[in-house]
């Protein structure tokens, strides 16, 4: 067999025999903060003894009265235990979801994605999916405010519109608003009182994407983008996978261009993807080619590309674009043979930058195929100048009335001169719902219900729209903004009818009310075909623009995170406690700096450093991130706020960095404070070390020769010649005569994003178990994505290089520049399962439907199972995480606990869990079926995961339906690319993954060392 | 001499005395079997009494007729009688001359649409019966209308012999109430009776064991107080029967230990004080209105359901509004405060139970698990709801698979290695993960 003769560390602190690791090597895990207890004293443990037999025995014998209370006049459509689903919109700060509403007796207890959108097309990301648990946040206000006491409504509303009367300039700020119908309520507002002016900024600006297209086309709009007709797709530090624009929608067009199939006539053919960034993103991990530059060269590479373009396709071109980096002449080739079909991106927010790169695909030919302008998106609505204007006029003391619909002292660059200067302001309104950094600094707080309580409408994208419908009545004495405005302008307060009534005038154009409210969207029948348009823009100015922009020292890059966004919904513990897609980092934002920048600065992992820019400093541990570019940091947005709440105040704010709209600065001054202290991560393990049992991998080329390319196919030596490791067993198997659920999960199109994680959590009330416990990798999280850094060299090469243990010190280190594989691991639900032969109890059984089952009430915690799973996914349940003080999450509250799954158990301390394969679901499915008389439809049953995959990289179904879509792609990829997770031990999993393709030119190296050392095991 | 006689005297006497026993013991245990097939027999005869009686009472009618008093029975009866008598809606009797057929049907099929189409008669019957409304039955077509209008013909003809409603059925609980009681009696007495069977047996064996196989005669020189005192005395000092007693008390004391434990939480028979007097014999017995009509959720979810004020108000705004337990339900309503009924079947949290798989699925009847409802007038737990009684039906109870598309391949399949019929085991009733989750 593979792999005897090996050393494997449990992670790099082994390997570098950290201080902390040998103190602790003896010791199972790192204890270090827990006070050494003094040992219990023999009458002490009688005296509990004797106590506790007491109590149990009393417990025992007195059956608690339970009530059972009904609805006094129960609604038509509830009926108790049968959820009810209604479609409904997120649109949070210009964030754009369809979605459905899970509820359960008129509670919201999950969200799924609306597949009727043509827009999401059912995707939701890990922020939506957690947005349900932000609903039942115990922190946010009960009522209006006044300062910090209470106000009755129709108080506030007298003071405030006495206060309106007496003129002078209103401003009604707030960050981008989808909702046609909430901006009519301000403009009748503003018509009201006329010296009412709206200012909308976004926390993360595309400003500079519709200066660019206002002077390229003439319309200041954001076009949009369809990466599903590219053919060559180019990323300039443009997250669009994870956090850019409209990450739910790219997603799924990059994904239908990067899958595959072994069938006889199946697809072969890939996008190729580049990526030129800062950090490592979920999008640069996903590229077939990265490059890596520092937030200055931006502009440089999109002068450099375009002009090789232009040379070769006739265009005009210009100086500059002098820069260092991998991949760009082949960038530019393989962009000018994909003219056309070829879509550049940018994430840059200098006009410059989006006017070269405006010009670039207007050599390409994008206008009209994959970008198009004449459907613009209103994601990002947000004026620069326009909000800096304001924040003037605030300091000037020209403002006498502001109200806020978002954070801005918060997320805005000059958040802190605004909120210094608002004492200037004679009235303040704010519609948070917490009394956050804003609203604590204004004179009324007129808290706004959370969104799925509220009525709304969306428009997206121009001509496609959206409705928002609450799902559950007022938790606490809220009121919409939108009502507000309106009572404050002397109109009908009513919002809902208002909201109808603007519908059926200007947007239903006599179509159904009810039937729009039912899809939860309303679009246009057919696609109209993308408009073209010719490009009118100044190419050398911009050049000349993008000459001025020097770095200078070490350089930094301020990003948004995956899973926080701009810290708008910063208090929900999913979201914190949610790994980074790439550090694995939970809880808190890092400085991430590469190696080789950490050595010359003289830090390491496990230190904080203090980084001064501009003469604003913070302090942050330091998180060594491979594929980070020398020379740079990286720090997340979205952190360090103060007043958002018990789970939300941690790590640091980076906005005031932030200077002319520009997502990075200069000469950041780093200096170490500390050491010795543990990340919260969730792995530290970074390279896969040649172990191609796990992750399989090739190249398009190479797949094209031989769908099985990469593939890494064990054989047994036995007295009858070789044979694979499923053909000799000692076990007696399983007979699945039913049904027999599993998973294939492509790994060519799993970004990493995260959403399946957030939705299992969701949907399977896993618990949070806060900062210190993840420290010792305590996660309760039921599916883990897995990344894994390529090393430098390959594993035959490094190991004939450097001999054994010098080459597996080798392949420890991850790549300056890696290639990056996410593979989301749970429980393989294994046919031949490890965990169930050891379990003392019998609490994990298999069923005769394929399933792992795991049941909690025989479970007495031995953790046998645990030790014995190759896999790692089983949990278990250190402590009580419910109605427990020390973990004051949502579990500890009334309030909180409402989002928890009636229909799944909430664990207890002492007993091991892990992935049921949503058994919930799957029961709830088969009985549906049952009650109507048939088989199970496909697709009808999903679990969690594979229903919030926004590529749809998780296929879930019965592998004994022949037409089921899991069926068929096994049909198609058991001789392909499908493959399980250690084959050689012949567990025989129901999980399957599909090989990563990337589309690279040449060999990949690791999987031709693998295919060799499979013959001499 | 004398003492190798005294020996032998005391020998016999032993002897004799155990014989005495195990003749006085045989004729008992005689007569106690003939008593136990007496009462066994007398039971059996109580119990058939009880079977023809309610074999009595089905309808011999057929075709039409049968489906629509099913259908009258379950969607009508709460609010219409078959005859000429007023409940919360008028009585049916003649309604087929009163109204033509047409009307009657789109009545049917919805009620507020007929008045809010203006109807003059339709109208008329609204304002008469208060503004009540008829709940719709959208889903009746022309069979069902046929078969309830057939079934309200036949039910108002006086010349159909033994009416199903009224006097019968008022009178049968008491007769079986009173049938049951000595039932329990009887039963009662024979389990006793069979452990005393047991518990002579044993000790017949171990005296004859005792005796030995040469069994002399008996002293007469000794009277036969003293006979019975020697002989205890003998008994009591003997080691094999004093272990015995001591082995058997242990025994005992570790059954009813273990007995004990096994019962904590099981709370079979909890019949709790309902803060309404609510009674499902008068219900569900006597106006055998059908479970679901309450009980909404019963075929179609996890949960039953605790019927809502708003489902007793369709028959109470009309029906004994004066009664103190109905004024509950009034006040409830009028100070919005919902009704805090008492939790009668407590499943722990741990295990998922859904009503719906054993309802409709299963085609299980109400009564399997909830015992005779209809004649509780404070509802009670009649089964244990233990995990060893659900595993138990289980085992035994066969999968409702007729006319069920998700069965027939399985059925096939199980027909193809399996004599027998397929058990909810078979389909994997049994894994832990059907329940726990």
């Amino acid at each position: 067999m593979e792999n005897t003769n090996k050393k494997y560390w449990k992670g790099v602190e082994e390997l570098k025999n950290d201080i902390g690791f040998v103190k602790n090597a003896n010791r199972e895990f790192n204890l270090d903060d827990i006070e050494t207890v003094e040992p219990t004293h023999r009458r002490d443990f009688l005296k509990v003894l004797g106590f506790s037999v007491a109590a149990v025995s009393l417990a025992a014998c007195d059956a608690p009265v339970r009530k059972a209370i009904p609805y006094l006049n129960k609604p038509e459509s509830v009926e108790p235990g049968i959820p009810n689903w209604y479609a409904s919109t997120y649109s949070e700060g210009g964030e754009y979801c369809s979605i459905l509403v899970k509820t359960r007796e008129g509670r919201p207890i999950k969200i799924e994605g609306n597949k009727l959108s043509s827009i999401t097309k059912g995707a939701v990301n890990a922020r939506v999916h957690a947005s349900v648990l932000s609903l039942y946040d115990n922190e946010k206000l009960k009522g209006p405010k006044k300062g910090s006491s209470d106000i009755k409504w129709e108080e506030l509303d007298k003071e405030i519109v006495a206060a309106l009367a007496k003129g002078g300039n209103i401003r009604i700020v707030s960050n981008t608003i989808l909702s046609p119908t909430t901006k009519k309520v301000i403009a009748d507002f503003a018509a009201k009182y006329p010296t009412a002016k709206h200012i909308t900024y976004d926390a993360n600006s595309s400003y500079a994407i519709v200066q660019a297209n206002a002077e390229s086309f003439g319309q200041a709009v954001i076009p949009s983008y369809d990466f599903s007709k590219a053919n060559v797709i180019v990323g300039i530090n443009a997250d669009f996978l994870g956090t850019w624009i409209a990450p739910n929608t790219f997603a799924g067009q990059w994904a239908a261009t990067r899958k595959l199939s072994s069938g006889k006539n199946g697809k072969r053919t890939m996008s190729r993807h580049y990526q030129f960034e800062t950090g490592l993103t979920i999008t640069g991990a996903s590229a077939d080619y990265r490059g890596m530059i520092k937030p200055s060269q931006e502009g440089a590479v999109a002068l450099a590309l375009y002009n090789k373009v232009a040379a070769a396709l006739g265009g005009k071109t210009t100086t500059g674009g002098a820069v260092e980096t991998q991949n760009l002449d082949k960038c530019a080739k393989d962009l000018i043979a994909a003219k056309g079909a070829a879509l550049v991106v940018s994430g840059s927010n200098d006009p410059a930058v989006q006017t070269i790169v405006n010009a670039l695909n207007s050599l390409l030919g994008s206008y009209g195929t994959t970008i198009d302008l004449g459907t613009p998106v209103n994601y990002r609505q947000g004026n620069d100048a326009e909000m800096t204007a304001f924040i003037n006029e605030v300091k000037g003391g020209q403002v006498s009335t502001v109200i806020f619909l978002s954070n801005p002292v918060y997320d805005h660059p000059r958040g802190a001169e605004l909120g210094e200067a608002l004492s200037k302001v004679a009235t303040s309104v704010s519609f948070a719902d917490r009394a956050d950094e804003t609203a604590s600094k204004c004179k009324y707080i007129a808290p706004a219900p959370h969104y799925l309580e509220s009525w709304n409408d969306a428009e997206p994208k121009k001509g496609f729209f959206s409705l928002t419908q609450p799902t559950i009545s007022l938790i606490f004495d809220t009121r919409q903004p939108q009502s507000s405005l309106l009572t404050w302008a002397g109109l009908n307060s009513d919002y809902h009818a208002y909201l109808k009534s603007n519908w059926s005038k200007n947007i239903l154009s006599g179509k159904s009310w009810v039937q729009a409210l039912h899809d939860g969207v309303y679009e246009p029948a057919a696609g109209a075909t993308a408009s073209g348009a010719s490009f009118a823009g100044n190419v050398d100015a911009a050049a000349a623009s993008i000459a001025k922009v020097k770095g200078a020292g070490i350089e930094v890059s301020i990003f948004e995170s995956v899973a926080i966004g701009t810290g708008l919904q910063a208090n929900n513990p999913w979201l914190q406690e949610m790994p980074d897609p790439i550090s694995k980092v939970t809880w808190e934002n890092t400085i991430a700096v590469s190696q080789k920048t950490a050595t010359e600065l003289g830090i390491a992992q496990g230190d904080w450093a203090k980084v001064t820019v501009g003469g604003k400093s913070i302090e942050l541990p330091v998180l060594i991130q491979p594929g980070q570019a020398n020379g740079t940091i990286s720090v997340a947005l979205g952190y360090g706020r103060t007043a958002a709440g018990k789970a939300g105040n941690t790590g640091e704010n980076v906005f005031p960095w932030i200077t002319n709209g520009q997502y990075f600065a200069n000469d950041a001054k780093i200096e170490k404070t500390k050491d010795g202290y543990t990340l919260a991560q969730t792995q530290t393990q970074n390279t896969i070390m040649g172990r191609t049992a796990v992750v399989q991998e090739s190249v398009l080329g190479e797949y094209v020769k031989d769908v099985k390319a990469g593939r890494f196919e064990p054989k047994i030596e036995t007295s009858e010649g070789e044979k694979t490791p499923y053909q000799i067993t000692l076990w007696n198997g399983h007979e699945k005569k039913n049904h027999s659920w599993g998973m294939v999960i492509d790994l060519n199109s799993c970004t990493g994003c995260g959403s399946c994680l957030v939705s299992c959590q969701a949907e399977n009330n896993v618990a949070v178990v806060g900062k210190a416990e993840v420290a010792r990798a305590r996660e309760m999280h039921w599916i883990r994505i897995d990344r894994y850094y390529s090393s430098e060299m390959g594993h035959d090469e490094a190991l004939a290089e450097k001999g054994i243990i010098g080459g597996y010190r080798e392949l420890e280190i991850a790549a300056e520049n890696p290639e990056v594989v996410f593979q989301p691991m749970m429980c393989q639900h294994c046919s031949n399962a490890p965990c169930e032969t050891v379990c003392p109890v019998l609490a994990t059984t298999h069923s005769s439907e394929g399933l792992n089952q795991m049941t909690y009430n025989r479970c007495i915690g031995t953790r046998y199972c645990a030790n014995n799973c190759p896999y790692k996914v089983r949990r278990f349940n250190w402590f009580k995480y419910f109605e427990n003080d020390n973990f004051d999450y949502h579990m500890n509250s009334d309030l909180g606990r409402m989002v928890l799954n009636p229909d799944v158990t909430v664990r207890s301390r002492g007993v091991i869990e892990k992935c049921s394969m949503c058994v919930q679901r799957i029961q709830a499915g088969k009985l549906t079926a049952k009650k109507e008389r048939r088989r199970p439809i496909d697709g009808e049953i999903q679990t969690a995961c594979s229903q919030s995959c926004p590529t749809n990289a998780i296929t879930f179904g019965d592998m004994l339906d022949e037409n089921s879509e899991i069926s068929k792609t096994l049909a198609v990829e058991k001789e392909g690319r499908a493959f399980n997770v250690l084959e050689e031990i012949n567990v025989q999993p129901q999980m399957s993954y599909l090989t990563k393709i990337r589309n690279k030119d040449g060999v990949a190296k690791a999987a031709h060392a693998e295919k060799k050392e499979a013959h001499h095991s | 001499m004398i003492e190798n006689n005294s020996s032998v005297v005391l020998q016999s006497e032993k002897v004799g005395i155990l014989h005495l026993y195990i003749n006085m013991i045989r004729k008992f245990y005689k007569s106690i079997l003939a008593l136990a097939v007496a009462v066994s027999i007398s039971v059996g005869y109580v119990a058939a009494q009880d079977s023809t009686s309610t074999a009595a009472a089905a309808p011999a009618g057929g075709g039409d007729v049968a489906k629509g008093e099913e259908l009258f029975k379950n969607n009508c009866a709460q609010c219409h009688a078959a005859t000429a008598e007023v409940v919360v809606g008028p009585g049916l009797a003649g309604i087929e001359e009163r109204r033509d057929y047409a009307w009657i049907k789109k009545w049917i099929n919805n009620p507020m649409g007929v008045v809010a189409s203006g109807d003059k008669y339709a109208n008329e019957l609204y304002n008469k019966f208060n503004k009540t409304q008829m709940t719709a039955f959208g889903a009746f077509g022309d069979a069902e209308v046929k078969a309830i209008l057939a079934y309200v013909k036949s039910a108002g003809a006086p010349a159909v012999a033994a009416p199903t409603g009224g006097s019968s059925t008022t009178t049968a609980p008491a007769e079986t109430g009173g049938g049951k009681f000595i039932n329990v009696i009887l039963v009662a007495l024979l389990v006793i009776m069979g452990l005393v069977l047991v518990a002579l047996l044993g000790i017949l064996q171990l005296l004859n064991k005792l005796s030995g196989a040469d069994a002399g005669s008996a002293d007469a020189s000794l009277s036969f107080g003293e006979k019975l005192q020697a002989g205890l005395k003998n008994v009591a000092a003997n080691k094999t029967v004093r272990s015995a007693i001591v082995w058997a008390f242990i025994l005992l004391a570790t059954k009813a230990t273990f007995d004990g434990m096994y019962g904590i939480g099981v709370h079979q028979g909890y019949a709790p004080k309902q803060p309404i007097a609510f009674s499902h014999k008068l219900h569900a017995g006597e106006m055998k209105i059908n479970c679901a009509y309450c009980h909404t959720g019963v075929y179609k979810g996890k949960q039953s359901g605790i019927p809502s004020a708003n489902i007793c108000m369709n028959c109470h705004n009309a029906i004994k509004r004066e009664s103190p337990e109905i004024q509950k339900i009034y006040t409830a309503i009028e100070t919005n405060k919902p009704i805090e009924w008492v939790r009668v079947h407590n499943l722990p949290d741990l295990a998922y139970f859904n009503h719906a798989q054993h309802t409709n699925v299963g085609g299980l009847e109400c009564k399997n698990c909830h015992g005779e409802i209809e004649k509780m007038e404070v509802v009670q737990q009649r089964s244990t709801l233990t995990m060893g009684w659900c595993i138990d039906c289980h085992r035994k109870t066969e999968v409702n698979g007729k006319d069920n598309g998700y069965y027939t391949k399985l059925m096939e399949a199980h027909k193809a290695v399996s004599k027998g019929a397929m058990k909810v085991q078979d389909n994997g009733g049994l894994e832990c993960a059907k329940c726990h989750y």
